[in-house]
């Protein structure tokens, strides 16, 4: 037997999360070059950190995957207005951990990301909005920033520059919603967490109280720290061409060893991580289907094949395992790499049931600003709590489909995308399990129109 | 946006025809204009944009352009490629552009309205039979005009509170709410009232006040007129009238100088409520609480129905030969009024003329809101300069008038339905005069006067008011008066006939336009009733600025003298 090359980690952001002995603490990140690049980015024209991060290629880490240079490149800089820098700490998407472990174990690294990066757009303020749940998350940030206030690093005459940003904490207050940028736009304004309209209200036009705003990911804004250390040119050669730098995924499910592994872009193919990083299933299991990039992102089916063309014309066809992990991948098999949480089922999940779960998830967490996606949400999960226990239809599988399809390109934000991804997929791909749930025939009296 | 006077426009090309439209206006606007409706719930010309509804979802399209060299990109005909956005946009929130292309027909749009539609429905309570909103109601409406017809939901719905009093005059059923965020928009930006708002989340969403606050604005019952479905309703006007029953009539509202444009709904000669209509110029789509329960004055107890001659009823005819027999050969005061009519101002100014009568006048007033509440609470204090019975602005008091029936140059009296006792005069001092009343309600001095002749309420006769702007806008009469009564215009006329000599005066609202426009110098020159406008006409009042104006800046209302200084 060839013994097979097992791709290894390449750890940038959470290279001394893990390590023994390492803590959140100010005086072991300075141990291990801590705010060195704050000190370098300090000294440097804004723009020319706008140019390098640019440069770099790095795509936002959120979910929609955006280059975050563009996203800097929009922001409205002649409005005379001041402009904030937002961190969207508010991880939220089930099957996503990794933001959790920066913030938890290297808080630092994500104050020196911010501050070079506020730095770069010129924030006269900079907040980390940061999920309800995530309390003690709260206290090591608020904490880690005392500690970088004290030393400079952050708040007033950063370094002894001419230049003050201020960082502050704001705790959400449990919702899913927050996630979204404009929605977390209106929480922090106090407000509730209804997403805006696009346009006119692009968040680096007007943003956080009309201002022009960026809000960007915990990991993209770490990125920014090791752009600044290794060069946008460096830094794009990690990974592959559009899909530069390495990602965290955080895997959970049915396999041996759930967790989180951060590789380069494209380094390693579902399959290998599947079964090389995680150890494959459980003893006696098989594969089913895998979700490659949080809840809303659309479900993969064990035995399908996928072809096509890339983005740069090379041909492929690809079982699930073969699927290469990075932005592009499981763009191209008609999912998304989203927030790279992967999801893995095996052959003991009822399908129905996952998407019940996941449909009360989003009924749960819908804002219910606009029409389709708050009452479509819900009554997706009814149905779906429907045919769960017991009552199914052979109607229902199309029914969920319609409903799905009259949420998708609807709503105010994408949220509606989110909610109705999974049940169009779960019914595309598993619309069997879907139609054997009516054969049984119901255990009650027949429904009753009301 | 405004060249050589007149607005700038653009062309779009709407459902495939090249329209004309003002820029920068929305594409629920701009089909309209057109005639082509899009169906829309949290859209509201005169409220911020939501886009919440998701009812006003077209297709559009943009001419191609491209990204590096911004040239239009041509197809193989050579013409310009459209954009099409892959998906529905929103109508209300998106503005028209030189070239843009809407579909508001086709079948991406069609089915994103059934499916809108439905989902509205699903946890909407099938309750119409006993909805007041049913007839008026838009998600009735839009169920038929864009719905499919048929359920295919047969879950539980939703259950949320039922017959919320959210104030004074606002009753909620939580149920029916489709969550449109009209009525909170309404609060925070007309009225800056912020006390509604959503609490929970999702489908469970409801609507309500915040803790310890209440709907109690005097402008709280314009959320229920822009409640798309019956969630807010009145509470005076709850389970009163089916409103397919009622007549709707255009009027203008007595409350104050403002003159709010209103909608008198009754049925069978009884009036059932009071509604705004829209005026942009005047007071957009809204009035006041207070200016809504006006009409429950036409049927109050101290109405008054029946002419008297001293104590003893008697017919209108006597009623008036009996008061022109009092005023022969008597030096005649007349006290006009605010509340009257332009005509009837015209009138009572000929007769006063002829009569060489001595004219007072008094006003009512009060605080501003700053809305469309104004300090005068008057309708028609302007039409007393403007048909000159008056050329000094009034007091409230009628201070004169007792001095001049001591100085013993006034010794008869015809009052237009002031109240003499509350204005200041000493009553002794009437006692020794002989006194004819016009007026729709009981008073200390109806009580005391020689003849009172009834007259008719604004919903019961037609006429004109001219605002605190200076805008002429036209009442149409709503019910008929009570038995017997006629125009307070009638009555005048009739005096007029009796009392001077020659006197040939019609009662008829055109021919006495005819006379009132007659003069140059008049602002009214030149103007028929019959083609006053339904939103009014503004005048030129410029000629009485130097007059103390009690009114403050307020919705579509500058004082004469800003007015004046901003324009230059």
């Amino acid at each position: 037997m060839i013994k097979k090359n097992i791709p290894k980690e390449r750890r940038i952001i959470l290279k001394y999360a893990d390590d023994p002995g390492y803590s959140n603490k100010m005086n072991c990140y300075l141990k291990n070059g801590g705010y060195k690049m704050l000190k370098k980015a300090i000294k440097m024209k804004p723009d020319e950190i706008g140019e390098e991060v640019l440069k770099s290629g790095v795509r936002g880490r959120g979910g929609a995957g955006f280059p975050a240079g563009m996203k800097w490149k929009f922001l409205d800089r002649k409005s005379g207005k001041p402009i904030y820098l937002i961190c969207n700490a508010d991880e939220s998407e089930p099957g996503t951990f990794k933001d959790r472990q920066i913030m938890y174990k290297d808080p630092h690294q994500l104050i020196e990301g911010m501050m070079i990066a506020a730095y770069a757009i010129q924030a006269k303020q900079a907040f980390i909005y940061i999920r309800a749940e995530f309390f003690e998350g709260a206290r090591i940030l608020e904490e880690a920033i005392a500690e970088a206030k004290a030393k400079k690093f952050c708040g007033d005459k950063i370094l002894g520059s001419s230049y003050s940003c201020d960082l502050i904490v704001h705790r959400g207050a449990g919702a899913y919603i927050c996630g979204e940028e404009t929605g977390l736009i209106e929480s922090l304004e106090g407000k509730r967490p209804n997403p805006r309209i696009k346009p006119p209200y692009f968040p680096a036009v007007l943003g956080l109280y009309q201002c022009p705003t960026i809000v960007n990911n915990v990991e993209t804004l770490c990125n920014v720290k090791h752009i600044m250390q290794m060069g946008g040119e460096a830094f794009s050669k990690i990974g592959k061409p559009n899909n530069t730098g390495t990602r965290i995924w955080c895997v959970s499910g049915h396999v041996k060893k759930p967790g989180y592994y951060e590789f380069e872009c494209g380094a390693l193919t579902l399959g290998e991580m599947i079964y090389d990083i995680c150890g494959g299933l459980l003893p006696g299991r098989t594969l089913k289907a895998v979700i490659p990039g949080g809840s809303s992102s659309k479900v993969l089916r064990a035995d399908e094949r996928f072809t096509g063309k890339l983005k740069d014309g090379t041909e492929f066809d690809w079982g699930i395992d073969d699927i290469p992990l990075d932005f592009d991948g499981p763009a191209s098999v008609g999912s998304m790499s989203g927030s790279g949480g992967i999801i893995v089922m095996d052959d003991t999940v009822d399908m129905v049931e996952a998407m019940a779960n996941i449909n009360a998830f989003y009924a749960h967490e819908s804002c219910g600003q606009c029409t389709p996606c708050r009452e479509g949400s819900l009554w997706m999960r009814k149905i779906t709590k429907r045919m769960c226990s017991g009552d199914a239809r052979k109607e229902d599988a199309d029914l969920l489909l319609s409903v799905a399809n009259q949420i998708e390109g609807r709503t105010i934000c994408a949220f509606g995308e989110a909610a109705s991804w999974p049940t169009q997929s779960f019914i595309a791909k598993f619309r069997g399990e879907f139609q054997d749930k009516a054969k049984h025939g119901s255990s009650k009296p027949k429904l009753q129109l009301i | 946006m405004i060249s050589n006077g007149k607005p700038s426009t653009i062309n779009i090309i709407l459902d495939g025809k090249e329209v004309e439209v003002p820029a920068g206006i929305n594409l629920v606007e701009a089909a309209g204009i057109h005639g082509t409706e899009v169906p829309h719930y949290c859209y509201h010309p005169q409220l911020s944009v939501a886009g919440n509804c998701r009812m006003c979802l077209v297709e559009m399209g943009t001419p191609m352009r491209d990204r590096a060299t911004g040239e239009a990109v041509l197809d193989e005909n050579g013409i310009q490629k459209i954009g099409w956005v892959p998906k529905p946009v929103i109508g209300c929130g998106t503005n028209v552009s030189p070239g843009m292309h809407v579909k508001t027909k086709s079948s991406m749009v069609t089915e994103s309205r059934e499916g809108i539609m439905e989902f509205l429905l699903v946890n909407h309570p099938l309750d119409c039979p006993i909805c007041d909103q049913a007839g008026e109601c838009r998600l009735q409406e839009f169920a038929t005009d864009y719905g499919r017809g048929y359920s295919r939901y047969v879950e539980r719905k939703n259950v949320k509170p039922k017959r919320t009093k959210l104030g004074p005059r606002v009753t909620l059923d939580d149920e029916r709410c489709i969550l449109c965020s009209r009525c909170i928009r309404f609060c925070q930006e007309v009225v800056d009232d912020d006390v509604l708002g959503f609490v929970d989340r999702g489908s469970f969403s409801t609507l309500t006040c915040f803790p310890g606050k209440e709907l109690s604005n005097n402008y709280s019952l314009n959320t229920v007129d822009l409640c798309p479905v019956g969630a807010l309703t009145s509470t005076d006007f709850r389970f009163k009238m089916r409103v397919w029953f009622l007549k709707e009539s255009p009027s203008i509202c007595v409350e104050s100088s403002a003159g709010s444009n209103i909608l008198v709904s009754s049925r069978e000669g009884k009036i059932h409520r009071i509604t705004p209509r829209r005026n942009d110029s005047v007071n957009d789509s809204w009035m006041t609480d207070s200016g809504r329960v006006l009409y429950k004055k036409v049927s109050s107890d101290s109405r008054l129905l029946s002419a008297s001659v001293s104590g003893n009823a008697s017919s209108l005819t006597e009623a008036i030969s009996a008061a022109s027999e009092m005023f022969k050969d008597k030096k005649l005061g007349v006290v006009g009024s605010c509340k009257s009519s332009v005509e009837e101002q015209y009138l009572l100014n000929k007769l006063s003329k002829n009569l060489k009568a001595k004219k007072f006048l008094r006003g009512h007033f009060g605080k501003d809101d700053g809305i469309l509440l104004s300090a005068d609470r008057t309708p028609n204090l302007r039409g007393n300069l403007v048909t000159g019975f008056s050329n000094k602005y009034p007091s409230d008091q009628l201070s004169d008038l007792s001095i001049s029936i001591q100085k013993k140059q006034v010794n008869a009296l015809l009052v237009i339905g002031e109240d003499l006792s509350e204005s200041g005069v000493d009553l002794e001092d009437l006692k020794s005069i002989p006194i004819v009343f016009l007026g729709t309600h009981q008073n200390a001095t109806a009580d005391f006067s020689d003849v009172v002749i009834p007259t008719l309420t604004s919903f019961e006769k037609s006429g004109s008011f001219i605002n605190r702007s200076f805008r002429l806008q036209s009442f149409k009469q709503a019910i008929p008066g009570p038995v017997g009564l006629l125009p307070d215009l009638h009555v005048i006329a009739s005096l007029i006939n009796a009392l001077c000599e020659d006197a040939e005066q019609s009662s008829d609202l055109a021919s006495i336009w005819k006379q009132m426009s007659k003069s140059r110098t008049n602002p009214l020159h030149g103007l028929i009733f019959s083609k006053i406008p339904g939103d009014g006409l503004q005048l030129d009042g410029s000629k009485w600025n130097s007059l103390p104006f009690i009114e403050k800046k307020a919705m579509h209302f500058s004082p004469l003298k800003q007015l004046q200084k901003s324009k230059i």
